[in-house]
């Protein structure tokens, strides 16, 4: 039995655009979006950037001082200022513009205004760097 | 001075075309003119086939929203002279099908919406003795935000995980879900977040942001998904550590 033919060659339907694979260059928010995305990967990599610096402490000071000289290094300086970039662009995303959103803190019985969390965040932040600051060179 | 415009519209004729294609008319520029009095002009007096939505006029219906130069905007409350001397480029709203021109289709939100149930949940068999549910000022503030939400679909225009994965709620939905979660007469919370806590739920936005700054109503559904992460993750916490009986 031959089959009946069910297509032409225009059939009225809706028109279903297909997304472009580069639709993250279409707006600043989109490409600072996907940097974000990507961000993850670099706070990974400072996490296990720091499980080597406590690694190399732990195997004694030669282990350490070997650790030192290879972070000196240009590749690994460079891998590590464009991690610090990432961190930056993933703190400031989760300090300053998703938190204030997401979290409604009330005072008195009213909500605070999001810029408020936002500067509670900052100090929060700071009191946090100055600690570490402190351990470090105190 | 300009006194006239290009518009160039998008056209889609499903029985004649296998895809949109652009077409230029050209307008009068007249200061108090919208997108939507440039298209309402062209259908009237340059080409009465083409169609699109629209009904109030006054950015309150959310029928009009269209892509002008690649912004999801409503045509209504989109005026011509911030785009001089143009040309214009009106297209239909992002990440919907085109039905025709610049009508999309909006099915796939009409049959999510009443998922998160919109509408103010109560239990069962109250005796209407006990009369109206009252409510502070305070309290409607609360959600007042929330509520501006017309369905425009601007938002799920503007969204790159609703246009990546069609399976994602949305903004508005999750939006709606919080106007209702948050007014202290609903007890619909939980009954919703089975649909919100959902992976194709909440948990897909990656908070682009972009939902909330392209709304016309100022309402902010990227915080309001935000915020809602963070209930559902205490949720999940409480059910871990607490015994039944204190969540």
């Amino acid at each position: 039995m031959r089959e009946k033919a069910d297509h032409t060659e225009l059939r009225p339907g809706p028109y279903r655009p297909r997304v472009s694979i580069f639709w993250w260059v279409r707006r600043r928010s989109y490409l600072l979006f996907v940097l974000r995305e990507l961000s993850g990967v670099f706070v990974a990599w400072s996490v296990v950037f720091l499980l080597l610096v406590v690694g190399a402490v732990v195997r004694g000071p030669e282990t350490y001082r070997r650790f030192l000289d290879v972070s000196a290094t240009a590749g690994v300086l460079l891998v590590n200022a464009i991690a610090l970039c990432f961190i930056l662009l993933h703190a400031v995303t989760w300090l300053f513009m998703l938190s204030p959103r997401a979290v409604a803190v009330r005072l008195r019985g009213r909500r605070l205004p999001p810029a408020a969390i936002g500067a509670g965040n900052l100090v929060a932040w700071m009191l946090a760097s100055a600690l570490v600051v402190f351990l470090v060179l105190g | 001075m300009v006194d006239h415009i290009i518009l160039r519209v998008t056209r889609y004729r499903p029985e004649s075309e296998a895809e949109p294609t652009a077409r230029e008319y050209e307008i009068p520029l007249r200061k108090e003119w919208s997108v939507l009095d440039g298209l309402n002009h062209i259908k009237d007096h340059l080409d009465g086939t083409l169609s699109y939505r629209w009904s109030c006029r006054m950015g309150v219906c959310g029928s009009c929203g269209v892509t002008v130069d690649g912004e999801p905007k409503l045509a209504c409350a989109t005026f011509l002279e911030g785009y001089a001397p143009g040309p214009v480029r009106v297209e239909p709203l992002s990440n919907f099908p085109v039905v025709r021109d610049l009508v999309v289709d909006i099915g796939d939100f009409m049959r999510k919406l009443p998922r998160v149930r919109p509408w103010l949940v109560r239990p069962e068999g109250e005796p209407q003795a006990e009369g109206e549910y009252l409510q502070l000022p305070a309290e409607r503030a609360e959600y007042e935000q929330f509520s501006m939400c017309i369905n425009c679909m601007l938002c799920y225009a503007a969204c790159p995980v609703y246009g990546l994965d069609q399976e994602f709620i949305g903004p508005a939905a999750a939006a709606l879900a919080q106007r209702y979660n948050l007014d202290s007469r609903d007890r619909g919370a939980s009954a919703r977040m089975d649909v919100l806590s959902a992976a194709e739920g909440i948990w897909a936005c990656t908070f682009v942001g972009e939902c909330s700054a392209v709304c016309p109503k100022g309402v902010d559904p990227a915080g309001a998904i935000q915020r809602y992460k963070l209930t559902a993750a205490m949720e999940a916490l409480k059910s871990l550590l607490l015994p039944r009986g204190a969540r």
